[in-house]
């Protein structure tokens, strides 16, 4: 039997995504030009979640796509072909400051993945990244600009985000 | 669910869940070419070899964009510049084409079976672009994406095909997966082209056009394949235009919301009315740009490896 540990509850994963997007806020000061993407599956309802917060803090809408990045993985010949998540970007990321959106960072290769495959809709002006946990091992030199939690893992250990809590699983 | 099949062969041996996996993988694949980026690298630095020992060229202008639209590597192999002529055998061209390092092998062949005998016999992944009179089964996955883009969901569809049922891959490839996927499937054309024995497969024969596209949600036209008959099984092409072609008045007969599918290349003013053939109930040219779609889709899912679908 895996054992399951809570790393965060509701609460706790309300007052990080808050303080993240405080953050964002803060290092960005014009606002307009501020869209957030979140990264499927994981990464999509945060962004949301992160959206409607920033809103209220700026008191203008903020513009919110999700982008698949399955066809710009480097491994795709090494594992079952992965399930495809739409990818929608209603708006220009010319000129803007995308703000990435994930739920875990690990290895760094899906937010490489993302990086290319961004780049197929347009030159954003900058590219941020913003992930609820940070678990280490990274294999890529890629850093977090905006973390809720860094959470000190195993490699064969799980992160499982839910909407109201994060759980760690032990092996 | 998780794709674990090696090659694409037929339709036969898919699951319902498996083909649905393939038309959703097709709908992503279909949104890139709609971005200002048509390219994609999921297949970069694999080669794709197109063996196409029988003419073809829609197929193979599809399957070539496609595998161009993945960032691989392209051969093309054309019967009449190879060395058949010469006298190789099929197993000698493809173990050479292997030797280059192929990762995939996209073959069109006149014999039923051939995708399946270079399957036994190569490394490579191996899709049937048309064996025979076998099996087509990209055509057969683009044609149900293109309903389910229409009509939702495909279960309990009355899906009419309607000509040379015989002599057709696609006709075959088609019973297969729309029997799968819960539609009703009704054949009709001249006897000596749709023997009963059809039935066998799931499927409804009739004679009788008008009756068979009565209750039709979609009408599937296929042309008449004069390459392929050895006799006339019918008295004459002015004949069949007559009795089995679909033309205004016929078209007036069924429901207001049927569709019409062609496989292509049509005929105008054989099978299909000129007309027709161009009106806002004709699926032709969708098929077209949806084959591309699923043909990205079927390459992407047979390149996946043997590990875990989630890597984190």
């Amino acid at each position: 039997m895996p054992e399951s540990v809570t790393i965060l509850d509701a609460n706790a994963i309300q007052r990080a995504l808050t303080r993240i997007a405080h953050e964002i806020a803060e290092r960005n000061e014009n606002s307009a030009e501020v869209v957030l993407v979140g990264i499927p599956a994981g990464g999509v309802p945060l962004a949301e979640r992160l959206g409607k917060i920033l809103s209220e803090i700026w008191k203008q809408p903020v513009p919110v796509g999700s982008l698949d990045v399955s066809m710009h993985r480097d491994d795709l010949d090494r594992r079952a072909a992965p399930k495809i998540y739409p990818t929608e970007i209603p708006f220009d990321v010319n000129g803007k400051t995308v703000v990435l959106v994930d739920d875990v960072l690990f290895s760094g290769r899906t937010i490489r993945a993302a990086l290319d495959a961004l780049n197929d809709f347009g030159r954003p002006k900058k590219i941020q990244l913003a992930v609820l946990i940070d678990r280490g091992h990274r294999e890529l030199p890629i850093k977090a600009d905006f973390v809720g939690k860094n959470v000190p893992t195993a490699p064969d250990e799980k992160i499982i985000v839910r909407e109201n809590e994060v759980i760690l699983e032990r092996k | 669910m998780v794709w674990t099949k090696k090659h694409l062969l037929d339709i036969e041996s898919l699951t319902a869940e498996e083909i649905v996996t393939v038309l959703d993988t097709a709908r992503a694949f279909k949104a890139v070419g709609e971005r200002a980026i048509k390219k994609v690298p999921a297949l970069r630095g694999k080669t794709v070899v197109n063996l196409f020992v029988e003419p073809s060229t829609r197929t193979r202008i599809s399957f070539e964009l496609a595998e161009q639209r993945l960032s691989a590597d392209i051969i093309n192999f054309a019967a009449d510049a190879s060395s058949f002529k010469k006298g190789e055998t099929l197993k000698d061209t493809a173990k050479n084409l292997e030797a280059l390092n192929a990762d995939f092998i996209v073959i069109r062949h006149s014999a039923s079976g051939a995708p399946h005998f270079l399957s036994r016999v190569l490394n490579s992944h191996v899709i049937n672009a048309g064996d025979g009179a076998h099996e087509h089964p990209t055509q057969a996955l683009l044609d149900a994406f293109t309903i389910r883009e229409h009509k939702e969901k495909i279960s309990g569809l009355n899906v009419t095909i309607l000509g040379d049922i015989l002599y057709s891959r696609v006709a075959r490839s088609n019973i297969w997966a729309l029997t799968k996927l819960g539609a009703k499937v009704t054949l009709c054309g001249p006897s000596t082209l749709v023997p009963k024995t059809f039935e066998q497969m799931g499927c409804r024969v009739t004679y009788d056009v008008d009756e068979a596209i009565r209750d039709a949600d979609i009408i599937h036209l296929l042309r008449i394949q004069h390459e392929r008959q050895r006799k006339t099984m019918f008295p004459s092409i002015n004949e069949y235009t007559q009795l089995f072609g679909l033309d205004k008045a016929r078209l007036a007969k069924t429901k207001p919301d049927a569709l019409i599918m062609h496989p292509g290349p049509i005929n105008r003013g054989v099978e299909i009315d000129s007309e027709i053939a161009d009106c806002d109930r004709s699926l032709i040219l969708e098929q077209v740009t949806n084959g591309l779609a699923v043909r990205m889709a079927v390459l992407f899912l047979l390149n996946g490896g043997k590990g875990p679908q989630e890597i984190a």
